[in-house]
């Protein structure tokens, strides 16, 4: 948004090179970013030299019974914290959602695309044993078994698994079905975790990662202590203990009591409330959930392209920041990404024009339009997004009816039925958004967006080896989303935690899901 | 007592199909919810092949009345089943829930008891004098604010501005004994409504029961106004605050949401609050049977002491 957006879109040549420039930019951003992961940021911001030692308590929202630690199972963002400290991934998404190295230390493409030789780091599990070629694709076979569904299964998809082998010890070839040439994506994908060969039990896990297994109770509290011998330098802390408390005011009760010393996913009130008091620190995690409405693009209403567009410019961003998110997060550009890499900042904001918008609507012959909004409370701030919208349309003239659906299976429910419904995405590369949503053969396409030379411009993507040529393909796709997708991309909410005065190294930028995120062998407490 | 054993167990026959009731009542309610167990683990991911693929695991493609009958002839071994979600054996939910539970109940019912009967007979000896109106005023006052809403002030004002107690109780669920700092709360919250509607019954009864002719007739014999009170007049008074104990443990029992969740105590409520947000059947039908049965025994048991304590009042059965 500061590449002077006005003169950018009278002219598409300038258009594009502001695009490039802008991922030039964000290329520049990541290679400081690599400089500098680890403690150095949250060291400056905290002051002091970290110290071993202590014990950290982290209270997370769990799930009873559905808790565990087979990290190929993980589902909750306490089951992902837990599994990133017993375990690690081959790559693993920095703060702008490139792929960063973890267990591997570099990944090489053929000629084509299709074969990439991947090196792995001299790294020890638990029990001693070094992490080897074998444990690697013993445990990519395992989420791929098709008898099985592990979360990761999609993400790795592409691989073939049965020509990929071990070259040596400490190499793997991975054979792909396709070109791919985000395949570093890949091996950054959730839940793709790296267990040891033939492991299946997993009641006392055996990771590579920084913090050891002491026990565990599903729903509860699950206790680890330091792996001395971590291939990313031994943690700070001696002792990792996670707890569960589902209700938000527990979370933060326990923080304020001193009964835990971080707390995880707090709300824009507490936040409000707390931040700056001296109390608790509060750290805002921008850009963490894409806030969105989707349109379905094949069905009346919505597959006239006008009536899209028009949608577009009835929503006032700001109002339903300030109002369903209280304030906390970012307003968006009807693009997946923002400060992700590959994300088209250069295009310009869309601001509220409900004349335009009534003039597109009746060009499309719907004036007077009716239509049903789904939402549900299965995600912060929908229900009030929902009511904010409604009142926006109605100044144009459209009428929307809010549904209100059963939270535990909405996202079944809008998949495929209604027209328009409140949605929301964590964090993935731009790449993961396309491919798991906006192609024909996408599994959850909610927009029901299926254009076959869409489809052609991410094969080309995936297909073209050189980074700023793929920006480049990258680039026309939003375009096009931006101008008659399906998504109506209204904010970015951060995501907010909660720590104790005396923790420090809790990074503050890395949004949820990435490598940075609820990442404990980087923090220490005074 | 002629008549008590075959009234028992025409109870008990009653109790055992009110059971079954409720276990096919909820199957059929957790059957008619949208989504199943499947939908709720794909969460926001809902790839319909992996829904499949999670159904088929979980052997929900089977049809339903087939999934009820392998439950209900397990449960005639005394098995029954396991969860859908994670495979561990739903005995086992139940006995982790069940303890913290047990626990919050005795602790309540221990102190519920002596307090509720001592303030109502406190309160029907002083009937309409300032002692009366004062705990009439207060146990009114407190009745009246929702436990969620004390919690939070309790919280609030004890254990975060004052820092005498610890505002939750998370990480202790496995070992709430060995930090009975942690229950203060919980067991005050809970205590507080029961305490008031069951000292007001305990009044009116009791005030009743003073004013009756067999009680003065035996005020004129000269019987002493502690034996007087407690073993002619409490009995009476006792009936309709022996059913509202029997509720009241039986909502104990049943494991109070509210309070599990604002004080983290992993309970049954707890256990199923998340087995319906994972439609998670056998846990679900397991917490059924568990919840029907102590809701028939307590009842069961509240009319038993009526019986017993007023003979003339007979039991509807």
């Amino acid at each position: 948004m500061h590449d002077g957006p006005a003169p950018d879109s009278r002219f598409p040549g300038l258009r594009r090179r502001g695009f490039l420039a802008a991922g030039g930019a964000a290329g520049l951003g990541a290679l400081a970013l690599t400089g500098c992961t680890g403690t150095a940021p949250s060291g400056d911001a905290a002051g002091g030299r970290p110290r071993r030692g202590g014990t950290l308590r982290a209270a997370f929202a769990g799930g009873g019974a559905e808790e565990t630690l087979d990290p190929h199972r993980a589902n909750l963002f306490a089951d992902v914290a837990r599994a990133k400290a017993l375990f690690d991934k081959l790559a693993d998404f920095g703060a702008d959602l490139s792929a960063r190295p973890r267990l591997a230390t570099s990944w090489e493409p053929n000629a084509g695309l299709d074969r990439w030789t991947v090196r792995l780091r001299k790294a020890v599990f638990h029990h001693g044993k070094p992490v080897t070629a074998r444990d690697v694709l013993y445990s990519y076979r395992r989420i791929a078994d098709p008898r099985q569904a592990f979360r990761a299964k999609a993400s790795l998809a592409p691989l073939d698994l049965t020509a990929s082998r071990a070259v040596d010890e400490r190499t793997v070839e991975f054979v792909l079905k396709h070109p791919t040439a985000e395949f570093p994506n890949l091996l950054a994908a959730f839940g793709a975790y790296i267990v040891p060969d033939g492991t299946k039990d997993f009641t006392a896990p055996v990771g590579s990662g920084p913090f050891r297994f002491v026990s565990f109770t599903p729903g509860r509290s699950a206790v680890f202590r330091r792996h001395e011998d971590y291939w990313d330098g031994p943690p700070h802390l001696e002792r990792l203990e996670f707890l569960v408390a589902n209700e938000e005011s527990a979370r933060l009760n326990a923080l304020l009591g001193g009964q835990v010393e971080y707390a995880h996913e707090l709300t824009p009130t507490t936040a409000r409330t707390h931040e700056g008091k001296g109390q608790i620190e509060i750290v805002r995690l921008r850009n963490s959930t894409m806030q969105s409405f989707a349109m379905k693009t094949d069905r009346p209403p919505f597959d006239d392209r006008r009536v899209r567009e028009a949608f577009f410019l009835l929503a006032d961003r700001r109002e339903l920041v300030a109002g369903a998110l209280s304030g906390a997060g970012e307003i968006g550009n009807d693009l997946f990404g923002k400060g992700y890499q590959y994300y088209a900042d250069g295009l310009p904001q869309r601001r509220p024009d409900p004349d335009r918008a009534r003039h597109l609507l009746k060009k499309a012959g719907a004036e007077g339009l009716r239509v049903t909004l789904d939402t549900s409370a299965v995600a912060a701030g929908f229900t009030e997004a929902a009511a904010i919208f409604r009142d926006q349309a109605a100044k144009a003239g459209v009428r929307v009816k809010v549904a209100m659906g059963s939270k535990d299976s909405y996202w079944q429910d809008t998949l495929d039925s209604g027209t328009l419904c409140c949605y929301r995405s964590g964090a993935m590369p731009l790449e993961s958004h396309f491919s798991q949503r906006l192609l024909s053969t996408s599994t959850t396409n909610a927009t029901h967006w299926r254009h076959k030379d869409f489809d052609a411009l991410y094969q080309q993507a995936q297909s073209t080896r050189n980074t700023e040529d793929r920006a480049a393909v990258y680039a026309r796709m939003q375009r096009r989303l931006y101008t008659e997708g399906g998504f109506l991309v209204w904010g970015f909410a951060d995501w907010i935690v909660g720590t104790a005065r005396t923790v420090r190294g809790v990074d503050r930028r890395a949004p949820a899901n990435t490598l940075d995120w609820a990442r404990f062998d980087r923090v220490w407490l005074t | 007592m002629t008549g008590l054993r075959p009234w028992l167990l025409r109870r008990l026959l009653l109790g055992a199909g009110q059971t079954v009731a409720v276990v096919l009542l909820v199957f059929a309610l957790t059957e008619a919810l949208p989504g199943d167990a499947a939908v709720a683990l794909a969460g926001d991911q809902p790839d319909p092949a992996r829904i499949a693929a999670l159904r088929e695991t979980m052997h929900l493609d089977r049809p339903a009345a087939e999934r009820l009958v392998d439950w209900a002839a397990g449960l005639a071994h005394g098995d029954l089943g396991s969860s859908l979600v994670s495979g561990r054996p739903v005995s086992s939910y139940l006995a982790d829930g069940f303890g913290p539970t047990l626990l919050l109940a005795t602790l309540t019912l221990l102190l519920l008891v002596p307090l509720a009967g001592g303030l109502g007979v406190l309160a029907a000896r002083h009937e309409g004098r300032l002692v009366d109106r004062l705990i009439s005023a207060v146990t009114l006052g407190v009745y009246a604010v929702p436990e969620f809403a004390l919690g939070v002030l309790l919280v609030t004002v004890v254990a975060l501005r004052l820092e005498w107690l610890p505002p939750t109780a998370v990480g202790h669920g496995d070992d709430l004994t060995a930090h009975p700092a942690v229950l203060v709360l919980p067991v005050l919250v809970l205590l507080s409504r029961p305490v008031c509607s069951l000292a007001r019954l305990v009044r009116a009864g009791m005030i009743d029961a003073l004013a009756a002719p067999h009680i003065a007739h035996a005020r004129r014999y000269g019987i002493p106004g502690a034996r007087l009170r407690y073993a002619h007049a409490l009995p009476n008074a006792l009936a309709p605050a022996a059913q509202q104990l029997a509720r009241t443990v039986d909502w104990l029992l049943c494991g109070v949401i509210v309070v599990e969740a604002l004080f983290v105590i992993p309970g049954l409520g707890t256990v199923l609050m998340n087995a319906v947000a994972e439609r998670d059947v056998p846990v679900l039908q397991g917490l059924a049977v568990v919840f029907a049965v102590t809701g028939v025994v307590l009842n069961l048991a509240a009319d038993t002491v009526i019986y017993r304590c007023t003979p003339r009042a007979g039991v509807a059965a």
